[in-house]
């Protein structure tokens, strides 16, 4: 190999052609490379989630039970639920950007622990075996919340393994989170005080610790729905001696601050994209910052605003409602703070930029239905409804997916070498944020009119609402599978991405792309602030 | 990594005393306490886990860093129970609507 005569660029030893063959993958303990087995394992996933979710929006096409029964639609939400929570959102930005770019954006040459690292992808992969080994036997019904006592006693489908699965998962992502905090903490390059990171790792610290407390609690809580199913030792059952509500609360701990674990990374690449594509300094760097911290320590303070009709105590739900207006305040710096770097910035749109914009309008829109359903009273009314499946997604797909692909755009030149097609993806990046609202808003309406979610057949006056939020997941679904082509065809084809296409900051962009295996051929020294771009602050107000 | 050698002496120590206290648990559990045995049994099973915490996990010799994560470990804990506790307590206080 070494006396072999290649082109010029890849006589230049890369991560990526350092060695060659599975076992140099499968056995690396680079950051590098087991982000991007991250990649492969969680785009499978999603694709299989994906699927799921088209056949449920198929079903709902017509007001009949056309294409699958009640049974079968049940497992349908549920495994679409399950898949792309716990297989595909949660590990997605953390363990594929985050592993590739923490040590690139501190200077540091891997993560404080490579092999835990190799082991976290390792868990995660066990877990998933289990999760398909559910899917592929014959499914799971309970809903990705696998509420008791239904999930602990009455469902037949296959709880255990699912929950098996989800477990080693959540094992997996505290070791990713473990694994960030110490590097964060104990391998800043010289001269990187905490007030110079860039907001990327502010959000993976944040992240890291919100995986640490709250991950513990749902692995011992499906643990105890496994006990209770198998060996009937009463804890949810009311019939055992057991307390339904205590699983919900249980449940939610993890839950509610599990949504923080899919949109902080998510707001991380907003900070970086948006501050870059409009050459400007971020406009109130600590604030962003520390409210990175106060979400994850807000968010585990408001689960039970998802038990507002559920019999748990009007007092404890007050409280609860209260709390959750106030994690408006910190997502809310965040959105000021992003719209005050546009002003009078440099702005282009290129794809990762088109994301981002598109972020912060859907974020918006999925944060302030939140409101709504943290309000007691307007949360009896819409309650299992559609109006919080449109919430959510808002959140989940229109925040943290949207800043997935933004992420994955505007890093790809550093992590494969390569350009992407700017002009295809800036197409795709719109027949997404299209594609999605179609889907979505609709729904927003659907529940407001009182449609309840989960159920397979609806009343027909609903049906040209369902018809308009199925068009858009086709168009979502295009919108989802171009970048997966033209991002696979520019491995080959793709434009030579210099260190720095996009003029960015930061020290990942410092280094060749792709990077060498330890990342810098020295140790970097920082001395200046972070988002050192050409434009201040605007001065005339 | 932690240089601080224990001696074994300690560990031998900490683990009669969890052994101790594992026979305390049983006896105790032997007696009529009313509403107290609960709360008794779980002094002991927390003093068990400081044990295990401060010794065999050796938090006592580490940095303040890692000392400060555990607490945060513990009090996110004391947080989960005692909102889920709110709940339970004051889930009576309206009485059940219709009886
Ligand atoms: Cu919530």
């Amino acid at each position: 190999m070494d006396t072999q005569v290649t082109n010029e660029h890849d006589r230049q030893e890369h991560y990526l052609n350092v060695d060659y063959g599975i076992r140099s993958w499968l056995l690396t303990r680079d950051h590098k490379r087991i982000a991007l087995l991250y990649l492969g394992s969680i785009t499978f996933m999603f694709f299989l989630g994906g699927i799921f979710a088209l056949v449920i929006r198929l079903e709902l096409l017509t007001p009949a039970g056309d294409i699958v029964g009640a049974d079968t639609y049940n497992k349908l939400f549920t495994m679409h639920g399950v898949i792309m929570i716990f297989f595909f959102l949660i590990p997605s930005i953390p363990a594929v950007l985050g592993n590739f770019l923490v040590p690139l954006m501190i200077g540091a040459r891997d993560l404080a622990f490579p092999r835990i690292n190799l082991a976290s992808w390792y868990i995660y992969s066990l877990g998933a075996l289990f999760g398909l080994w559910a899917v592929f036997t014959g499914g799971v019904d309970t809903g990705w919340t696998f509420y008791a006592p239904y999930s602990t006693t009455a469902s037949y489908t296959k709880v255990v393994p699912t929950i098996v699965g989800a477990f080693l998962v959540g094992f997996s992502s505290i070791f990713t989170g473990l694994n960030f905090i110490v590097t964060i903490h104990r391998m800043r390059a010289p001269g990187l005080t905490w007030f110079r990171l860039p907001l990327f790792i502010w959000a993976h610290y944040a992240t890291s610790v919100i995986i640490i407390l709250g991950t513990p609690v749902i692995a011992i809580t499906l643990g105890l729905v496994a006990v209770e199913r198998v060996f009937r030792i009463g804890i949810f059952d009311p019939a055992l001696g057991g307390d339904p509500i205590l699983f919900q609360h249980l449940f939610w701990f993890y839950s509610h601050p599990a949504v923080y674990i899919m949109i902080l990374p998510s707001m991380g690449i907003i900070s970086e994209v948006i501050t870059c594509f409009s050459r400007k300094r971020i406009f109130g760097y600590s604030f962003i910052a520390v409210s990175s911290l106060a979400i994850a320590l807000l968010g585990f303070l408001v689960w039970g605003h998802h038990m507002f009709v559920s019999g748990q105590s009007v007092y404890a739900a007050l409280i609860f409602s209260v709390l959750s207006f106030a994690v408006a305040i910190p997502s809310a710096v965040k959105v000021f703070n992003w719209t005050a770097t546009l002003y009078k910035g440099s702005i282009s749109f290129e794809a990762p930029m088109v994301y981002a914009l598109g972020f912060i309008g859907l974020f918006t829109i999925g944060g302030l239905t939140g409101l709504f359903l943290a309000a007691l009273g307007l949360d009896v009314h819409v309650h299992d409804t559609y109006f919080v499946v449109a919430h959510f997604h808002y959140i989940m797909v229109g925040g943290a997916i949207m800043g997935y692909l933004a992420g994955i755009h505007f890093w790809w030149p550093k992590i494969t070498g390569r350009l992407y097609p700017e002009t295809l993806a800036r197409i795709a990046a719109l027949i997404v944020f299209l594609g999605f609202n179609l889907t979505f808003f609709p729904q927003f309406v659907l529940g407001y009119l009182g449609m309840p979610r989960r159920y397979y057949v609806y009343p027909p006056e609903f049906q040209v609402l369902n018809v308009m939020s199925t068009a858009g997941a086709t168009i979502l679904g295009v919108g989802y599978l171009l970048p997966m082509l033209y991002l696979t065809w520019s491995l080959r084809w793709g434009a030579r991405a210099g260190a720095n296409p996009w003029r960015a900051t930061g020290l990942e962009w410092q280094t060749p792309s792709p990077p060498p295996t330890y990342n810098f051929a020295t140790t970097p020294l920082v001395t200046e602030e972070p988002y050192a771009y050409p434009l201040r602050e605007a001065r005339e107000y | 990594m932690s240089q601080h050698i224990v001696p074994v002496r300690v560990y031998v120590t900490i683990f009669a005393a969890l052994m101790v206290l594992t026979a305390l648990t049983v006896y105790v559990a032997t007696l009529e306490h009313g509403a107290l045995s609960t709360p008794i049994a779980l002094a002991i099973a927390i003093t068990k886990a400081m044990l295990v915490i401060l010794y065999f996990m050796h938090v006592r010799y580490s940095s303040g860093l890692t000392q400060i994560s555990i607490a945060t470990g513990v009090l996110f804990l004391l947080v989960m129970i005692a909102i889920t506790m709110a709940d339970i307590v004051s889930r009576g206080w309206l009485g059940t609507p219709g009886s």
